[in-house]
């Protein structure tokens, strides 16, 4: 884990290794208050694969393979936008109409109100937390991979 | 109205960048600079003067607030623009492995 | 000072930091004085009192900045190939971009003023906003409930982005027979 060989040095581990959960959580939690304060799923999402780039820069290639499930990463980035399908239709189910509120407005200022938009804040940002965090392993596997891989 | 004149200046400062640059990744930076302007004018052209940011605070009158259109659908481009800046810079990586050359000149070139 | 003001100076201190990216040679000093343009355009949604668009306009241009710098300046990191024949043609784009930008004054004239903006259809979502979705986060409303096919869209096109991203991506690793799949 604390290779020499790969990513930054020491330093940098150490406090990518405390930080990253902080960035995460932040995230998340610009992402549950979306209807109630300045972010939304874009803001969290992008602040989601913000911290596993750190991750990803700090300890370098390897690690984060081993870190985190691609393959499972992949998979949750296609189930989100099929859900996000999903929600439409089920307003046509319970109300009517593609995409209609159908949990209803709730009371307002709290933090299970507004009816399906936290839900879709949620795949939105998981969405494209996912989406942008891959682009990046992709390209960083390009660069790295020019002469022999890794 | 000058505020106008300046944000379409950005725009064109962009377009000058696409027409003469020569390297592409000054071509996807002079992309980016048109999306910010394009950014900017839609929401300059919502803003009302006075008006406070459009969230509803708990307990308080709801004064006049800013138009939330323009902000919406700018928070879509601005995300949908990262996407496409990514595909742009994997487009150049494979020119550039291709050719060796970030030069759209001499690629232009080597198609006779 | 007023609003106005303020977007004065910041506007101008992109346009110079745009044309100084742009006509800088040096590759690292220009994706840096773009990442420069784009806080200022955070800074001018915070004054235009739009905080969810400053957080993603700030989180965009981190974010563009390390795809920028991780992809270009690390192995091949070059400078600009100086222009050699064209000065004319630069003469000439400068001056038509000129002259485009003086005949579309007029234009600008017709748009309603800074400041006292049409809102026709958003009229409706200020007032009935809160009492018809619940959401306090009045962008939130209209991105996800009232313009909630346009988001749909647009996780189609982010979609259909990423994966022709990984697909141009993977073409050259099938090629090189490397088996490792990213």
């Amino acid at each position: 884990m604390n290779d020499p060989k790969h990513g930054m040095t020491l330093i940098v581990k150490t406090v990518t290794r405390i930080t990253v959960w902080l960035i995460i959580l932040y995230g998340i939690y610009l992402i549950l208050h979306g209807h109630l304060t300045p972010g939304g799923g874009f803001g969290g999402g992008v602040i989601i694969a913000l911290a596993f780039l750190n991750v990803l820069l700090a300890y370098g290639r390897s690690f984060t393979k081993n870190w985190l499930n691609l393959k499972f990463m992949e998979d949750i980035e296609a189930a989100s936008a099929t859900l996000f399908l999903f929600m439409g239709i089920l307003g046509i189910a319970l109300g009517g109409r593609f995409l209609t509120n159908f949990l209803g407005p709730g009371k307002p200022f709290t933090l299970f109100s507004a009816g399906h938009i936290p839900i879709l804040n949620i795949l939105i940002g998981v969405k494209v937390g996912m989406c942008l965090f891959l682009v990046v392993w992709v390209l960083a596997a390009l660069r790295t991979g020019e002469g022999g891989e890794e | 109205m000058i505020l106008y004149i300046l944000c379409f200046t950005l725009f064109l400062v962009g377009v000058y960048g696409l027409l003469t640059k020569r390297d592409l990744i000054k071509l996807i930076l002079s992309l980016a600079i048109m999306g910010y302007a394009v950014n900017l004018f839609l929401v300059l052209f919502g803003y009302r003067s006075g008006a406070a940011y459009p969230i509803v605070t708990e307990g308080a009158a709801p004064g006049p607030m800013v138009d939330p259109l323009p902000q919406a659908l700018v928070l879509t481009s601005i995300v949908i623009e990262l996407g496409t800046t990514a595909l742009l810079v994997a487009l150049a990586i494979r020119l550039v492995e291709k050719y060796k050359t970030f030069d759209i000149h001499k690629i232009r070139r080597l198609f006779g | 000072m007023p609003v106005e003001t303020w977007l004065y100076f910041i506007l101008g201190f992109m346009i110079v930091g745009s044309v100084i990216a742009l006509e800088i040679r040096d590759i690292l000093s220009s994706v840096v004085a773009i990442g420069v343009v784009g806080l200022g355009v955070s800074v001018a949604f915070l004054f235009l009192q739009a905080p969810d668009l400053a957080i993603v306009q700030f989180l965009f241009e981190i974010f563009a900045m390390v795809i920028l710098i991780r992809a270009f300046v690390k192995k091949d990191y070059h400078m600009e190939t100086p222009a050699r024949v064209h000065g004319i043609l630069v003469g000439v784009s400068i001056l038509t971009l000129v002259a485009v930008l003086v005949a579309s004054i007029p234009v600008f004239r017709l748009l309603p003023a800074f400041g006292e903006p049409l809102m026709e259809t958003s009229r409706h979502y200020v007032d009935h906003g809160l009492s018809d979705t619940g959401a306090a986060n009045l962008v939130s409303a209209v991105i996800l409930d009232y313009r909630a096919y346009d988001t749909l869209g647009e996780v189609t096109v982010l979609f259909t982005a990423v994966l022709g991203t990984m697909t141009i991506l993977r073409i050259r690793r099938a090629k090189n027979g490397g088996g490792k799949d990213a």
